[in-house]
């Protein structure tokens, strides 16, 4: 399917995830204008305070989106009773976004007031005018054209940030973006990058136009009540919007919130609790997928979900820090324990599948070489090139120990996305990397799984962790998750996550039909 | 007890240094006759700047006192004092986004005058300074000669009637043939207002054709002040130097 016929046949969905974009973008860089623009006339009248000002404006724009999100999740920051920050969800991908906004909006509204020609300044007050007066009837006019072009370059870099907001569950074109990347979809990551870039080109032709209407020398006149009344539209408008978005992310308390991690397994298992949950209990489901990198975690800490699917090694290593172990029943005590302590959450039945990292060649140089285990490919090591997901580079069960223990010395290691090491690995640009076993890339694209005979890798079996107080609020939902342990084989898994990257299913059908045929959830179609 | 003669602008033992500790002026002792025009005149950076712009408080005075109808400027609210005083810079400083009417109609604006009557008054003045309103109100600055502007920034100036005006090399940067022109225009202005003025210039020329009284300034202290008649009498070398430009003929520029 091209991205044409894609576009034309998900049009509605395209429109929806575009005007959340638009939302997004609007939303956050309204209210960067009225932080931003007052700040910035401050500094020109307190200079000694442009340098802390813009420094802070500086180094939030060079902190890593994740990074940001990570920090701001945890916060409850109320406004008449309105949380504006903190959560997964529109209210804090606008947070971020309001940071990153800030520094060309506030530097330029200082630097235009600043630049406005001295002799019209000394002018103005020789004549009489109050402070307020040569502000708003002349070097605010004179700095528009300047403070507007602050503002172009602030949307504009909030539509390409924004698309990082799908991590967060905040929806716009991201989403598209990160679902392309995760099934290795050209056409899927065009659909969200094509009308993206369309839209930054669109708003910087617009203020752009704008602009130049707003610096031909003459500038605009500004009465003071039409400032006034300005202001107080924008605003209006920006913090309706906000309130809009932020009751309707906080009206969730009643319902159970499913959770997961954003890649495709974890969409498969979130669907299957969620499904199971929604069929045999009655309550309501939110489903909040695709959460980037730990969020999902801190999302469950900070109440905003009700429970996800977590793997028991990632748990030990690197959430909870502990090293690595290598037996499985050990590892699931060790985690249920600590959960429970540190955080009242409590670690379920473990659903039967074991999604350890998987080191996979391509299947013809598997033949061709005789390779079944890792040991095996020490000796080509030094002449191959490998590549790695940031999550395995970093973590203490990951690169270095693996290293390490197979004494494997590669010509390079490369660290990309993990989604798009299989294609770097298909295309024979890099020639091992550390997957997941239970890919469905892994048949599609015909690569061969090494065994870990040494029993490197610690167990990671996935198992949904649920808060505490969920479960006292909801005890219905204990017997749902018993239920659902040892349901899933490997192989099960491997199957599913194929239907749906790909077979190109939905998630919701794959599941459906899998729950159907274990009797997990009734017969008849709800 | 009736005054004599009110004194329009004072200065008593004024001092001004900058935040370096650069001094500027130095021990300035000087008045200002209502309706009289005195001349600051001057090379470059000999303080004739400073000296008005602490005449209507872009500067406070470091040691003395400036008075402006007899009450020191300190005393005054500065916004009051310089809405009583009209202001003329060299580079004019018109607002560029405003129209010629618009930019003469600032104080009466800031004043609170009604809006017909601030148009009347912008087109009264601009016929006062030679520019036809019907032609001129609804231009912008930029669309003017350097002459034109001028007179709109005289204009301005004047809009609101204050009894003083300070003129800080107003026709300085202008072609020596406009600027003659304009010179005996402003002279028969002028004598037509009656107002008390200081003007600051480097051109003798100049000083000759407006000063009621020429205060003369070297490195921040008076060398002289009286009539010009006293001028040409003096032996003051700084005096001198100044005078040998009035007859020589290729200094039309006449700053030595």
């Amino acid at each position: 399917m091209n991205l044409w016929e894609f576009l034309l046949a998900h049009r509605a969905e395209v429109s929806q995830l575009s005007l959340e974009h638009l939302i997004l973008v609007a939303v956050s860089t309204g209210i960067a204008i009225l932080i931003g623009v007052p700040l910035g006339i401050m500094l020109t009248r307190r200079p000694s305070l442009s340098k802390p000002i813009l420094g802070f404006a500086n180094i939030m724009q060079t902190v890593p989106s994740l990074a940001l999100f990570g920090f701001l999740i945890p916060l409850n920051i109320y406004l008449f009773h309105v949380r504006v920050i903190g959560g997964i969800g529109a209210r804090t991908a606008i947070a971020a976004l309001v940071l990153y906004a800030l520094l060309p909006i506030i530097r330029n509204t200082f630097t235009g007031i600043s630049n406005v020609d001295p002799a019209i300044r000394e002018a103005g007050k020789g004549l009489g005018m109050t402070d307020r007066q040569l502000l708003l009837q002349v070097e605010i006019p004179l700095a528009l054209g300047v403070i507007i072009a602050g503002v172009r370059v602030a949307t504009v870099i909030s539509v390409g940030t924004a698309t990082i907001a799908a991590a967060i569950d905040a929806g716009g074109l991201g989403r598209y973006i990160f679902r392309g990347l995760r099934m290795n979809d050209n056409t899927l990551i065009l659909a969200g990058a094509v009308p993206a870039a369309t839209m930054a080109l669109a708003a910087d032709f617009l203020l752009g136009w704008v602009e130049v209407s707003f610096s031909r020398g003459t500038g605009v006149r500004l009465g003071r009540r039409r400032v006034i009344a300005a202001a107080a539209v924008a605003l209006a408008a920006a913090l309706g919007v906000w309130a809009a978005v932020a009751f309707h992310s906080g009206a969730a308390s009643s319902r159970i919130s499913v959770g997961s991690k954003d890649f495709t397994e974890q969409i498969i298992v979130g669907e299957i609790v969620a499904q199971a949950i929604e069929s045999k209990t009655g309550l309501q489901v939110e489903r909040r997928f695709d959460l980037g990198g730990n969020l999902a975690h801190d999302a469950l800490v900070a109440g905003e979900i009700d429970v996800y699917v977590e793997y028991t090694g990632t748990a030990l290593t690197a959430i909870l820090k502990l090293p690595p172990l290598s037996d499985a029943k050990e590892v699931y005590r060790r985690v249920k324990d600590e959960y429970a302590a540190r955080f009242g959450l409590e670690w379920t039945e473990p659903l039967g599948f074991n999604n350890t990292f998987a080191i996979l060649v391509r299947g013809e140089d598997a033949r061709r070489m005789k390779l079944k285990t890792i040991a095996d490919v020490t000796a080509y090591a030094p002449r191959w090139r490998a590549g790695f997901g940031q999550d395995f580079m970093s973590r203490p069960d990951g690169y270095d120990g693996f290293a390490r223990a197979y004494g494997l010395k590669f010509l390079q290691v490369r660290e990309m996305d993990l989604s798009l090491t299989y294609r770097a690995l298909a295309d024979r640009q890099i020639d091992l990397i550390a997957g997941n076993s239970t890919d469905g890339l892994i048949a599609r694209l015909g690569l061969v799984q090494l065994e870990d005979d040494r029993r490197y890798f610690p167990p990671y079996d996935a198992v949904p962790v649920v808060r505490q107080q969920t479960l006292q609020q909801h005890p219905e939902i204990r017997a749902v998750l018993k239920a659902l342990g040892g349901s899933i084989s490997v192989d099960e898994m491997r199957q599913m996550n194929f239907e749906v990257d790909g077979a190109r299913r939905a998630p919701k059908d794959v599941v459906e039909e899998f729950l159907r045929k274990k009797k997990l959830i009734d017969g008849q179609r709800p | 007890m009736v005054p004599v003669e009110q004194k329009a602008i004072e200065l008593r033992n004024v001092s001004f240094r900058l935040p370096s500790g650069r001094t500027l002026l130095y021990d300035l002792n000087l008045s200002v006759n209502q309706g009289e025009t005195l001349v600051l005149l001057g090379r470059s950076g000999c303080g004739k700047t400073t000296t008005l712009k602490l005449i209507n408080r872009l500067l406070d005075p470091t040691d003395g006192q400036v008075l402006v109808d007899g009450k020191p400027t300190t005393e005054w609210d500065a916004i009051r004092l310089r809405r009583r005083i009209g202001y003329v810079i060299q580079e004019v400083g018109l607002f560029p986004h405003f129209t010629i009417e618009e930019n003469v109609g600032v104080v009466p604006r800031l004043e609170g005058w009604e809006e017909n009557k601030i148009n009347a008054r912008a087109r009264e003045l601009l016929n006062l300074v030679g520019l036809d309103p019907e032609r001129f109100a609804g231009r912008y600055p930029r669309e003017l000669s350097g002459g034109q502007r001028q007179r709109v920034g005289v204009a301005r100036a004047l809009a609101a009637d204050p009894p003083i005006m300070l003129l800080d090399e107003p026709f300085g940067a202008l072609d020596p043939i406009t600027r003659r022109e304009i010179q005996q225009e402003f002279r028969s202005l002028q004598r037509r207002l009656g107002k008390t003025m200081v003007f600051v210039t480097h051109d003798v020329r100049e000083a000759f054709l407006l000063a009621s009284r020429i205060a003369l300034l070297k490195d921040g202290k008076i060398v002289l002040l009286g009539p010009p008649a006293d001028f040409l009498k003096s032996a003051e070398p700084e005096v001198q130097a100044f005078v040998s430009c009035l007859s020589d003929p290729a200094s039309s520029e006449a700053a030595p």
